[in-house]
Formats: structure tokens, sequence, C-alpha cells
């Protein structure tokens, strides 16, 4: 137990959590700006940080300019806007359920666009009609979702203990369970040639992520728009009778938190496909680090989860060169013994 | 929700929120669940400086009258008035300046510190993009000192025991300051002294003021504490009025549907079960 003297100092401490907001997201854009530089430099030829930035500055059309104004530099991005969409949308679907279980993918969004997108490719459709299918497909299962559910989003009351919630969760668990059989029904009858390309979508992959500029315009925007709501976010947890009583609109609160997650989740796994794991895991280990204050916690999920990806996507591309890895293979073997490390060091300390 | 949430004036231009005062009142209330009447024809006004307890068997509506009150539960009929304007006409923003409420069901808590969770009491005063201050940090800091867990200010929510746990989301109800208060069984998990601590609060909070209702199931302490009392049959029907004219030993052992003896001891009547 801390003597009085000692929780007063600690009060202190934390007595200016704006500016302890700020020095964590610096950290991470650190962080971040850090992963893009070593994507860029690492691959089959590893280019020297000056050419980096020689490339990326002047105008100039050498090979190495063209390697990674080409293809590495759009390809780092589109994994920084993917895992950073994936982690928000996790953390916003964290809040939205009030399930530590909960991730972008556990109301059927994933589901929805990968029967858009793996129905497009049996069909030998281009890759940007699969994406647009994709995008459709995943919107389509937003839509459904919305529409068993909405009752539940107003629900506030809840006199017999039990939360609205699960309902909301069951209508998904449900969707995607079908998706699901449909995604085995197309992976059964597609030709044997597109099988290999359909697998790597469902395990994600960026090598075919040339379209990633709607993923990297809506992350700031979508972080833009979750901010300011961040701290009724934190009154929700509490339950939608407390957030109620302490003047929060429960229900458009709701409403506005699946939005920006499903649109989140959709651009993601149109951008690079189901990339599993980091949207779980970045909001959960972010918050055994910097705390549960949803304020500080969105802008940084963002942050950490793009970097996460950045870092995974330049593994999968390098590890076992020339061989490419889905980057969703890696984003699991990197992040599962990560976490456990975590949650092994908050158990120690209780 | 949208019954409670017709738009009024941007909320802080409002005299009214900044009155430290304010009174609610049930008028010709019925209040039900699927066609099935709990409460009928309440009528009840809690005015500044009233500690009004919710007494009742299991099932008979407590809850659901509070939640009425509170605005989550729609009447069947009559209205809830919080300073003359029905329930209806309030945003749910100004109500939050107006009424707190502390359910009986709070969900597990967050991994969060015990001062930031009693800070959440303070959201209503903040504007989105402000964050909480060295006053909200005192007014935190005090409640918290009021429900005696001023020692664990910076302990993870999570560690805190049931009992505990209570007290810090009655803190957060403090740190709301709102002038009308109603607690659903607020000491229902507590143990005897904290019990003491926590009504002998909200007894100094009405006698300064506030319009205070809460449900409680010890009778001695209902007694004790209250000035006024709300006794609900199950039948529809209920008894409201001066906690000594309610709480007289047939009413209540018709209400709980098991004798109740009303004993002297010393200055202050005693309840005992027969």
């Amino acid at each position: 137990m801390k003597t009085a003297s000692r929780s007063t100092s600690a009060f202190r401490r934390s007595a200016r959590p704006l500016a302890r907001a700020v020095s964590v997201w610096a950290i991470l854009a650190l962080a971040a700006l850090a992963s893009l530089v070593v994507a860029v430099a690492a691959g089959s030829t590893s280019i020297p940080f000056v050419d980096v930035l020689d490339a990326l500055v002047s105008g100039e059309s050498s090979s190495t300019a063209e390697v990674v104004r080409q293809l590495r530099l759009p390809r780092a991005l589109a994994a920084f806007a993917t895992g950073g969409l994936l982690a928000i949308a996790g953390a916003l679907m964290q809040v939205l359920l009030r399930n530590p279980l909960a991730d972008p993918y556990v109301l059927g969004v994933s589901g929805g666009a990968a029967v858009g997108a793996l129905g497009a490719m049996t069909l030998g459709l281009g890759a940007m009609l699969v994406s647009a299918s994709a995008f459709v497909g995943a919107l389509a299962s937003v839509a459904l979702v919305f529409g068993f559910a909405q009752r539940d989003l107003a629900q506030l009351e809840a006199p017999t203990a039990a939360d609205p919630s699960p309902r909301l969760l069951l209508t998904g668990v449900i969707l995607a369970s079908g998706w699901s059989a449909i995604i085995a029904l197309l992976l059964t009858i597609a030709p044997e040639a597109k099988l290999r390309g359909m697998l790597f979508w469902l395990m994600g992959d960026l090598a075919g992520a040339d379209n990633y500029l709607p993923a990297l315009i809506a992350l700031p925007l979508i972080v833009a728009c979750a901010f300011p709501v961040s701290r009724e976010c934190n009154v929700l947890l509490r339950g939608p009778v407390i957030a109620h009583a302490l003047g929060v609109q429960v229900a458009r609160l709701r409403v506005t938190l699946y939005a920006l997650a499903s649109l989140a989740t959709a651009l993601a796994v149109t951008t690079a496909g189901a990339v599993g794991f980091i949207g779980l895991v970045i909001p959960h280990a972010l918050r055994i680090v910097i705390g549960n204050d949803q304020r500080v916690l969105l802008p940084a999920s963002a942050l950490a989860g793009g970097t996460l990806l950045v870092i995974a996507d330049t593994a999968a591309r390098t590890v076992l060169a020339p061989q490419q890895l889905p980057v969703g293979v890696l984003t699991a073997l990197l992040g599962v013994p990560t976490f456990m490390l975590l949650l092994m060091r908050r158990s120690g300390r209780s | 929700m949208a019954r409670a949430n017709a738009e009024r004036p941007a909320s802080g231009s409002e005299p009214s929120l900044l009155a430290k005062v304010g009174t609610i009142e049930a008028d010709a209330l019925r209040v039900g669940i699927e066609g099935r009447t709990l409460i009928d024809r309440l009528s009840v006004r809690i005015a500044p400086g009233e500690l009004w307890c919710l007494l009742g068997a299991n099932g008979v509506g407590k809850t659901m009258l509070l939640h009425t009150l509170v605005g989550l539960h729609r009447p069947s009929s009559g209205i809830v008035r919080i300073d003359g304007r029905s329930l209806p006409e309030w945003s749910v923003e100004s109500l939050s300046h107006k009424r707190a409420f502390l359910p009986q069901l709070i969900p597990s808590t967050i991994e969060t510190s015990v001062l930031d969770l009693v800070l959440m009491g303070r959201h209503p005063f903040r504007s989105r993009w402000q964050w909480e201050d060295d006053d909200d940090r005192a007014i935190a800091s005090d409640a918290l000192r009021a429900v005696d867990l001023q020692r664990v200010a910076n302990h993870d929510a999570a560690r805190l025991s049931g009992g505990e746990r209570q007290r810090v989301a009655i803190a957060a109800l403090l740190a709301q300051q709102a002038p009308v208060m109603l607690l659903d069984e607020p000491v229902a998990h507590l143990d005897l002294h904290h019990q003491i601590v926590v009504l002998e609060h909200l007894r100094a909070l009405a006698a300064s003021g506030h319009s205070i209702l809460l449900s409680i199931h010890d009778l001695n302490l209902a007694r004790r504490f209250a000035t006024n009392a709300m006794l609900i049959n199950g039948d529809g029907s209920s008894r409201v009025g001066p906690v000594d004219d309610v709480m007289e030993s047939n009413a209540l052992s018709a209400a709980f549907g098991h004798g109740v003896l009303a004993l002297d001891a010393g200055d202050r009547k005693v309840f005992v079960a027969q």
C-alpha cells in the first residue's frame, strides 16, 4: 500500500496528461518514420540511407531512384496505411463492443470483403476490380450487420444486467461464419491457378497493394474523426447507463464508432487483404504500456499499427528473399511472442 | 434515447445549468414493462434539502422507477420533471449538469486508475478539446476523500475489491456535482463503516441543498439518514412522505410480506424482522 505522500507525488506527476500524450505520440511517430526509412532501404539490393534521401528529394531517374519511388516507397506507405487503419479499427471495435477480444474483423467486414475479392478473382477480373469488389463486399457486410443490430446500438437500458452488445456481436459473428462458408465454396470451385493468389489475399499480402492512396488518405481522416469523441469513448467503457447519465448521446456515439471502424477496416482489407492480428494486438499492447485513455490510445494505435505492419512487410520481403511471404503470416509470428511477453510482464507485476 | 434528447439551445449558455439546486418530481407516474404495471399514480417531489429513501421488496420496480426518473426508461404514463421542465425537453448534455445517477450494475471495471474513473464524473464540464485541469483533479480527489479512498487514487481500479469499486463509482457521481442525485442501492456492497461514511456524506450534501433519492434495503439506515421515504408495495400502490410517517411497522410488514417490529432503542427506533 502506498503511503499518502507517495500517492500525492504520483498524483502530481500524472497531472499533465496532455503533455504525456504528446510525448507518446512523438515517440511513436519517430518509430514510424524510422520503420519507413528501413523499409525503403532494405530489400534485394539494400540502398544506403543517403541514396534513399537523394532519390526522394531529387527528381533524378537512376535505377535506384526508380526502385525507391516506384516500388519500395509505395509498398511501405501501403503497409503503414493498412496497419494504421486496422489498429485504430480494432481499438474502436473494442470500445464499441466493450469486449477485449473484438478485432476489426469480428463483425464480418473482412469476410464480406473476402467474398468480394475472391469472387472477382474466380471470374478472372483485374486487380482494380478485385479491390473494388472487395470494398463493395465489405460495405455490404457492414450494412447487413447495421440493419440487424441497429436497435441494439440505440439500446441504453439493461435492467437484466445483460449488455446490448452481445446481440450486435452475435449478429456479426454469425454473418462472418456465413461469409466463411462462401469463401470455402469459392476456394473449392476456383481454378487451380488462382488459388495461390486467393490464399495470399486471405492471409493478407502487400505485394499487389498498388492502389493504396485511399487508405493513406483515410488514415489521418479517421484518426481526426475519432479523436474528438475519444473522451466519450472512455465514458462509454463504463457502460451505456453511466455514459448517458454523463451526457453522452450513446446511440449516436455507437453509430459513429461502428461507421469509423467499418470504413477503416474496409479500406484496409481492400488495400492488402485480410491481414490478421494487428487490429487485435496493437490496441492491447499499447494499453498495457500507455494506459487505457482512448484520447491517447486511438492516435497511438494508428501510429503503432502502421509501424508494425511496415516492419512486418519489410521482413516478409527480405527474410526468405527472393521468396516473398504473405505479411499476415509475419504479423502473427512477430505479434504473438511480443504480446505474450507483455502479458507475462503484466501478470508478473500484480 | 430520443425521448430525453430534444435539442435545447447550446448547453452552457442556459442559466439553469449554473443553478446549484434542482428539483425532480414525478407527476401521476405509471411505470411498467411489457404491459405489466409495477408502480401507478406515483406523485412525488424531491426538493433541495431532502434525502429520500426508496424502499420495497425485490422486483417491485425500484430500479425501473429510478431509470424512469433518469430518462432511461419511458414511463407508461405520467411525467417526470426536473426544475419544472419535463424530461423530453432536456437534452442529454444539459441533464448531465443537473442530475447524476449511480446504477446498481456497473460493468466490470476497465483497466485504468481510480483517479481516472472518478475524473469521468467531470466529463460533462469539459468541451471536446479540453483535458481535465487542476480544478477537476481537486474535485475528484475531494470526492475520493469523501468515500475514504484517497489512498488508492493512483492504483489500478481493477485491483480493488467489490465494495471499493462501488465507492469509486460513488466518488465519480460526487465529482459530477449535480444538484439532483439518484442512486440505486449505493451502500449494498459496503462494509458497516463505509455505509455510514457514504450516507453521512449524502446527508450533508442534502443539507447543503442537494436533492437526493437512493434505494436501500437496510431499514435502520434508511430511517436514520433519510428525511423522506417512498415505499413501493408492488401492487401499483406506494406510500410517500416524511420518513417517520411512511416507515411504520404495519406498512413495512405489508410491503415486504414479512413482519417488521419497531423497537425503541434509547432515542432511536430500530426495525427488527420477525
